[in-house]
């Protein structure tokens, strides 16, 4: 018995110790991008809701910034006057989808025509198709924004992505992490690193060369004025970051307020549940003598 | 259906007029009510009525998305998405199944590993046990095939490398290739056919499983001691007893599946699969599902093709070989001192097999994955065989009710009434 615990233990040394060769965490050099530093988001965690008014900054950022380029073509305009959303009234939201021209048709005549938007159209997007954004923007057309925060991460490792399960010390907010660092990250490139035509040097894109040039700078968006006519939040390329990226998290999982608040209710009501069930075993148990508790209760006893 | 007597007794005239033409509430009576279990189950024991439960869950809630969703390969991933956005719990339809089908696979594992464990798969269960590999086995494939139907990048890719192992078959290879693409390539007949399989086998499963809870219900079950049911003091009658224990441990696993409905709905998943599938971008690493993984890092530990794919196969099929591989005439291994520490290492080994599928196949992850894999048979091929020709096994207990009293204490109270077991006290 002790033989094999050796066995067993050399075995597992092997196999450990020769993994660390391949283990080190060499991210930075092999041309990942670094880890995106980690932000505080209002929405994160169980108890975690958007914040409106982030949400309507983002969204200004989007439109005023990203839109130019970044198509989302899964959200309609009524989708911000929705609840969990950005709260928009159905006035206003009617009010901004009139101010896009969308094409419909074909009309009776058999022609398409333009009109204005409506609540229930898709936002518009800046390039007729894939082909025509790819064309200016060096032959790859910038992805779409609808998912973008889900279709996004970056690895984390052992032992952390453990962590990142559990309650408490759970983390599920690595897009917006690293959309708010990209957007943070443009910086002059390393001595000796070669930046070809068309690329940026971004300390956090996976390779570092990036086709999108620095897209937003400071004091390029003007943000809704308090009292004393000051912005309400800094007017910094931090902080547009962290907005568009909150907005982007909504666009891309529009009900996930409600999907928090209903699974409180149903995982409180499991516990309840269960808990009545384990004294309803446990009386019916009773009748015969009890349960064995224990996994292996042979291995136990001492008699 | 089997040698027990039905002790199923109808009350009322319509009853009786009904079990005389179809006794069909006697067999279910029989089955799940007076049906005689090992008074020492643990908690491992619940796990095969979890199964039945997402079993039910994947089913139901999969024909509510069959009923939103689009097969094609340009409207595969917008119709997830509306049914995300648009449709109403949508949402919860959609993070239940693909969680369900994780969730499905923690507690198979669970049920496979106890099975391991307490020798459950020795004689009498053999046919009982090798009805669970089928069971298991059209479980990998309706996973993988649902794992395609959202036509992000990771669904096709994925498709695209199973579907190329398939070619790697010699003779009929490459006809079973284009037979699943409906083409040349992995596209839009792809999904379709897909969809339409992944719809048929969870029937296939459900059948499957009325044959294993049929040879249950001939056996009887194994217990953690691994001796036979001798007295009606060893067994206590399914319902209440087993009954509740299944429904408090279901429930209390549902919570972990709540968990990840609605707090981690995503993290079992990949994020590369909420890009929508384009045929001309590869991913980096394009990584299977978790539940896969450590068959996925046996298939990659060997640089032939075929190699890779007979390895990944036998890795499931050797599976169904373990009630003759195994030599040793003691079940459990709660009295196997030698088999129970190779057990722990068999488990470390899968553990760690599945976390060198998610890693590149390059340089030490390789070899690691070379050796765990020589491992995974040698615990099949060398360690079954001799570990019980040369272990000493410690003393099996006189009974299950000694099991789990000590020796020559009562206990108060029958287990079972007289006369409700049959079977199970003559067999195994």
């Amino acid at each position: 018995m002790r033989a094999t615990s050796l066995i067993a233990a050399a075995l597992a040394a092997a196999l450990i110790g020769l993994s660390p060769a391949t283990l080190s965490p060499a991210r930075a050099e092999d041309g990942h991008g670094s880890q995106p530093p980690r932000q505080k988001w209002s929405y994160a965690g169980v108890f975690g809701r958007f914040d409106q008014a982030q949400l309507q900054r983002g969204f200004q950022v989007y439109k005023e910034v990203c839109s130019a380029c970044h198509s989302m073509r899964l959200v309609s305009f009524r989708n911000l006057a929705e609840e969990g959303g950005p709260g928009y009234s159905a006035a206003q939201v009617k009010a901004l989808a009139a101010t896009y021209q969308v094409k419909d048709g074909p009309n009776d005549s058999g022609e398409m025509f333009e009109r204005p938007g409506r609540p229930a159209d898709r936002f518009t997007a800046p390039f007729p198709n894939d082909q025509a954004a790819a064309a200016p923007n060096g032959g790859k057309a910038p992805p779409d924004f609808s998912v973008l925060a889900k279709a996004r991460t970056f690895e984390r490792g052992f032992p952390w992505f453990v962590f990142d399960a559990l309650p408490f010390t759970g983390y599920s907010e690595q897009g917006v992490d690293y959309i708010h660092a990209l957007l943070v990250g443009y910086e002059d490139p390393p001595k000796g690193t070669e930046v070809p035509d068309g690329t940026h040097y971004n300390q956090y894109f996976p390779g570092h060369l990036i086709a999108m040039p620095k897209p937003i700078s400071d004091g390029q968006v003007t943000y809704p004025k308090n009292d004393k006519g000051e912005p309400v939040v800094p007017e910094t390329v931090d902080q547009y970051s962290k907005d568009v990226a909150a907005f982007m998290a909504w666009a891309a999982e529009p009900h996930m307020m409600a999907r928090k608040a209903l699974g409180l209710r149903v995982i409180l009501f499991l516990i309840v549940l269960s808990g009545l069930l384990y004294y309803v075993k446990k009386k019916i148990w009773a009748d015969i003598g009890g349960e064995v508790h224990g996994l292996q209760p042979e291995l136990h006893k001492t008699s | 259906m089997s040698a027990h007597g039905n002790t199923y007794v109808p009350k009322s005239r319509l009853a009786k007029w009904f079990e005389s033409r179809l006794p069909l509430v006697g067999l279910v009576h029989s089955s799940f009510v007076s049906f005689p279990v090992p008074r020492n189950l643990n908690y491992f024991w619940t796990f095969g009525a979890i199964l039945i439960a997402f079993l039910g869950i994947q089913i139901i809630t999969g024909v509510w998305l069959a009923m939103h969703y689009q097969p094609s390969a340009t409207e595969a991933f917008d119709s997830v998405e509306h049914i995300m956005r648009d449709v109403n719990y949508g949402w919860l339809l959609r993070y239940a199944h693909a969680n369900g089908a994780s969730m499905f696979f923690v507690a198979v594992y669970v049920h496979i590993f106890r099975n391991l464990y307490y020798g459950s798969y020795k004689a009498p269960r053999e046919v009982l046990y090798i009805l669970g590999v089928v069971i298991y086995l059209l479980m990998m494939a309706t996973a993988f095939l649902g794992y395609t139907l959202p036509w992000g990048q990771m669904s096709f890719w994925g498709a695209t490398v199973i579907t190329n192992i398939l070619a790697a078959i010699p003779v009929v290879g490459d006809t079973i290739q284009s037979l699943l693409w409906g083409g040349y390539s992995v596209g839009s007949p792809t999904v379709n056919r897909f969809f339409s399989l992944h719809f048929l086998l969870p029937w296939m499963i459900a059948g499957v499983v009325v044959l294993h809870v049929w040879a249950l219900h001939v056996t009887g079950q194994n217990n953690p001691a691994g001796i036979p049911i001798k007295s009606s003091k060893d067994a206590v009658p399914f319902t209440p007893y087993a009954t509740v224990k299944d429904v408090f441990a279901t429930v209390v696993f549902m919570i972990l599946f709540a968990w990840f409905i609605f707090y981690q709905p995503n993290y079992l998943g990949h994020a590369d699969n909420y890009i929508p599938a384009n045929p001309a971008v590869t991913p980096a690493h394009i990584v299977p599902e978790w539940y896969f993984l450590p068959f996925y890092a046996i298939l990659r530990a060997v640089p032939s093709k075929l190699g890779g794919v007979i390895l990944m196969f036998s890795a499931v099929i050797i599976l169904a070989l373990a009630p003759w591989l195994d030599t040793s005439r003691v079940r459990s291994a709660n009295y196997r001192p030698i088999y129970r520490q190779f057990f722990w290492v068999f488990v470390a080994v899968c553990f760690l097999l599945g976390w060198l599928g998610a890693k590149p196949p390059e340089g030490g992850y390789v070899i690691a994955a070379q050796i765990c894999t020589a491992y995974y048979f040698a615990h099949f091929l060398i360690v079954m065989p001799l570990c019980g020709l040369f272990e000493t096994p410690t003393k099996l207990p006189g009974s299950i009710l000694e099991s789990v009293t000590g020796p020559g204490k009562q206990v108060s109270g029958a287990g079972i009434p007289a006369g409700a077991a049959a079977a199970p006290h003559t067999k195994g």
